[in-house]
């Protein structure tokens, strides 16, 4: 051992995590997991939505405190009650969104809370000094006189780390630290990271890119529904493995299961509804073609954060596209508002049901008819009768268990409340619906029905554009599918092609492939 | 159909039920306790008393909490409204004294500016995403010094007896104030209830992104909310100079923000947006005008006053708030 850098595996590990669990009112958020982190890795943390990622990382953090198990650091017990008792410790955060003060100084940013004193009075020569030392230990030179907003997003990104780091930190926990920075920024930030890892800095990272999280880890822990499924070596984990742990699939299963194919696919004959030509914007997806015909479900797939949302939103208005066009019928159209794409007949479940549909005190009649009545204008009011009548078979056709359609829509159940969005749309006789993540969060027989319903409505004639993370329901209702990964369209698979193994390779694939 | 009401009347009911009854409480106290207080004479057709007083002097309350519950119920509020009373008053009395112009025509420039002053909010706070509190606070401090700036630092008194007749005169045997509230009442009842505006201000206030989802332009919900409260406040304005035949710009509407605000709270409408009730509104500036008037009938010394009011409306507000009923419920049920 001439090396105080050389890692055994036997040596004690820097963070164990054992059995922790964590409940919120009707969820396990995490049920018994363990985790261990080590002196000079990276350490990744996978899994998708509802997996427990963010809870145990606000666990580890102190933003949460667990309900069972063990914390060690360092060989002993902690239980951080806030994240300033976890700084203190050695675990230093930086959060997705950059959480420092904008019109602050650089330095006053690093330095702020614990300000070096001199005489009762800040030393404003030893923060500008030792910021700027502290910077420049990651590769980064900037006058830190000057306020942090007049920096990029990579540049703020960067200060946060180094004010993580001048914490003394041990542990230093990265929560999609480059879902804002470009391809140069990312390789920077991982050059900065590789070289805090050979200090012997132990880094937690969490990211949507799959690309980026082989790029950097050397390890894996993949979690699911609260649960841990296990811990890997980066290098010895192949992508579709990791996929199939994430969402819950045996691998072997999966490449036997028969080839289970999606709806037959529409007659080409059909002409198409909704074409899209190079539709892009930065920050949200590359730009992608795609082509929708009237009575076609085409469904989204991709791992979360691979684009889906981002799809529905530029084809529904609510963000501008900044490059390429679209045609409906053929005929060019530009969409500025969702009050834009309701009058071209679009409707559009969002997968935030609700802070983005549901209007809680409203009654279910309400908003039943609010996407109808809104397409109307103010002045047409339909009458009550009218409105009555319309609610009642939808509440029927539907089947939405609540016991009038006066009732306020905050007391119905998850599943009803989202049948209540549905039928909101199918109100207005849009000709194409977009349904982000529909099933999210409504139980089996729920999901079911909306199954069913999708089937019907698309053999009606509505085009549907079918965005679920439950990969499944893709293969099982889409005449088409679309593959996202990091923000890109990769492939478009066809009736026979539809199976759980070919989109799970598409989303496994290499970028430079 | 009278089914269908009577299943839909007591959940409105139950919303009126709280401001009702402490308007109730308050008329029976006095009515048993304060001398004179429930005497109503009728002169050349015309009815005195206290109760014509109240119903007076709230008008210029209710007028304006009309428009205020629609904007609190975009989850919004306008500080501005004492301000664009001041201004409608002065600009009544210039039209009138100085120009020469007939009443009709001033009474009418003077609403279609206030109603370009309630625009000017809307356009701050739905257009440019300006914070409700701020943007109206800005034509509020400004609003004030614009009056007397119009007023040029003086009190302009109006001789005009169609001007007094506003606030003076009698409408079938009731001060003629009392007919334009009822007739504001209908028309804003028209405007909301009628069309589909009042849904759309619900739901703008109760959810606003999914209200723009669902393809309601929240920006023109709110448009017309704070141009509508310009309107009220201008005809408040109107009343408040013809009362006292004269603008003064120092005075005129003067805290009127804070009444009207409370007025729509204790109707019901609660401050985060959402459901609205008119009517609550109206029964709560009536609430707050007993009050007043209660006080002074009872000679109160007059530095009590504002301590005995705080106090009346936090017990009503405390009867009001689901929590604590259901807070005290459980106490008498553990005991």
């Amino acid at each position: 051992m001439n090396s105080a850098s050389v890692i055994s595996t036997d040596e004690a590990p820097l963070l164990a995590v054992r059995g922790v669990t964590k409940i919120f009112p009707g969820v396990r958020a995490l049920d018994g997991v363990d985790f261990t982190l080590r002196r000079g890795e990276i350490h990744a943390l996978m899994g998708e939505n509802g997996a427990g990622k963010s809870t145990l990382i606000k666990v580890l953090t102190g933003a949460d405190r667990r309900d069972g198990g063990e914390i060690l650091f360092d060989g002993c017990s902690i239980d951080p009650r806030s994240p300033a008792e976890a700084q203190r410790l050695g675990i230093s955060t930086v959060y997705q969104e950059v959480n420092l003060i904008p019109f602050l100084s650089v330095a006053e940013n690093i330095y702020l809370g614990r300000q070096p004193m001199k005489f009762g009075r800040i030393d404003w020569k030893q923060i500008n000094l030792r910021a700027a030392a502290a910077l420049k230990h990651i590769d980064v030179e900037v006058d830190v006189a000057r306020p942090l907003n007049s920096y990029s997003p990579a540049i703020q990104q960067m200060v946060s780390i180094a004010r993580a780091l001048d914490i003394r930190a041990k542990v230093l926990v990265l929560d999609e630290p480059t879902s804002s920075l470009d391809a140069n920024e990312v390789r920077h930030l991982f050059a900065v990271l590789r070289r805090l890892k050979a200090e012997g800095l132990a880094i937690i990272f969490v990211s949507h890119f799959l690309d980026q999280v082989y790029a950097i880890s050397d390890r894996f822990t993949v979690l699911r529904n609260g649960k841990l499924i296990g811990e890997y070596d980066a290098a010895k984990l192949p992508r579709l493995e990791l996929i199939a742990k994430m969402i819950g699939k045996d691998l072997k299963a999966v490449e036997e299961m028969s080839a289970r194919r999606g709806a037959e696919p529409v007659r080409t004959a059909h002409q198409p509804f909704l074409r899209v030509i190079g539709l892009g914007r930065r920050g949200s997806m590359t730009r992608f073609d795609l082509t929708i015909r009237a009575g076609e479900v085409v469904g989204l797939a991709g791992l979360l954060g691979s684009g889906r949302t981002e799809t529905a939103r530029l084809l529904f208005g609510i963000d501008r596209a900044e490059e390429g066009r679209m045609e409906i019928d053929g005929k060019l159209v530009t969409l500025t508002s969702p009050r834009g794409a309701i009058g071209r007949r679009f409707g559009f479940c969002p997968e935030d049901r609700k802070t983005q549909a549901v209007i809680p005190d409203l009654s279910v009649r309400e908003n039943i008819v609010l996407a109808l009545q809104a397409s109307k204008g103010w002045l047409r009011k339909i009458s009550t009768q009218q409105q009555q009548e319309l609610v009642e078979n939808y509440i029927k056709a539907l089947g939405i268990a609540t016991p009038d359609a006066e009732r306020p829509v905050k007391f119905l159940s998850g599943g009803n409340q989202q049948k209540a969005i549905l039928a909101r749309w199918l109100a207005s006789r849009p000709r194409f619906l977009i349904l982000d993540e529909p099933t999210r969060g409504i139980d089996v027989g729920a999901k079911v029905e909306i199954e069913k319903l999708i089937a019907r409505l698309c053999s009606e004639g509505m085009a549907i554009l079918f965005i679920s993370s439950e990969l499944e329901e893709v293969v099982r209702d889409s005449h088409r599918v679309v593959v996202l990964r990091d923000r890109k369209k990769v492939c478009e698979l066809t009736g026979g092609q539809i199976d759980l193994p070919s989109i799970m390779q598409a989303i496994a694939a290499r970028a430079d492939e | 159909m009278s089914e269908r009401l009577s299943r839909l009347m007591p959940a409105r009911l139950r919303q009126l039920i709280w401001p009702l009854m402490a308007l109730a409480a308050l008329l029976l106290f006095n009515g048993l306790f304060t001398d004179g207080f429930a005497r109503v004479t009728i002169r050349d057709g015309h009815a005195y008393g206290s109760l014509v007083d109240i119903l007076k002097l709230s008008s210029r309350v209710m007028l304006v909490s009309l428009g205020m519950t629609l904007v609190i119920a975009t989850a919004g509020v306008d500080l501005s409204v004492g301000a664009v009373v001041a201004i409608a008053g002065s600009v009544a009395a210039r039209l009138i004294v100085q120009q020469q112009i007939g009443l009709p025509m001033a009474l009418a420039a003077t609403s279609g500016l206030c109603l370009v002053l309630g625009a000017w909010n809307g356009t701050l706070v739905g257009w440019l995403g300006v914070q409700p509190i701020v943007a109206t606070l800005i034509l509020m401090v400004a609003g004030r010094g614009i009056a007397q700036l119009l007023a040029g630092g003086q009190i302009i008194t109006v001789e005009s007896s169609g001007f007094s007749f506003i606030a003076g005169g009698y409408f079938l045997g009731l001060p003629f104030p009392v007919t334009m509230v009822a007739l504001m009442l209908l028309l804003t009842v028209a405007l909301t209830r009628g069309t589909a505006l009042g849904l759309f201000i619900e739901a703008v206030g109760n959810n606003e992104t999914a209200a723009l989802f669902a393809g309601v332009n929240p920006c023109a919900v709110k448009m017309f909310a704070y141009a509508f409260t310009g309107l009220c406040s201008g005809m408040a304005g109107i009343i408040e100079a013809s009362d006292i035949k004269a603008a003064d710009a120092n005075n005129a509407g003067l805290y009127l923000e804070l009444d009207v605000i409370l007025a729509v709270v204790i109707g019901g409408t609660p401050l985060n947006g959402g459901r609205f009730d008119l009517a609550g509104s109206l029964v709560g500036a009536l609430i707050i005008q007993t009050l007043t008037t209660t006080i002074k009938m009872r000679g109160v010394p007059v530095e009590y006053t504002l301590v005995v009011k705080a106090v009346v409306v936090l017990v009503i507000c405390l009867a009001q708030s689901p929590e604590l009923r259901k807070l005290l419920l459980q106490r008498r049920a553990s005991a």
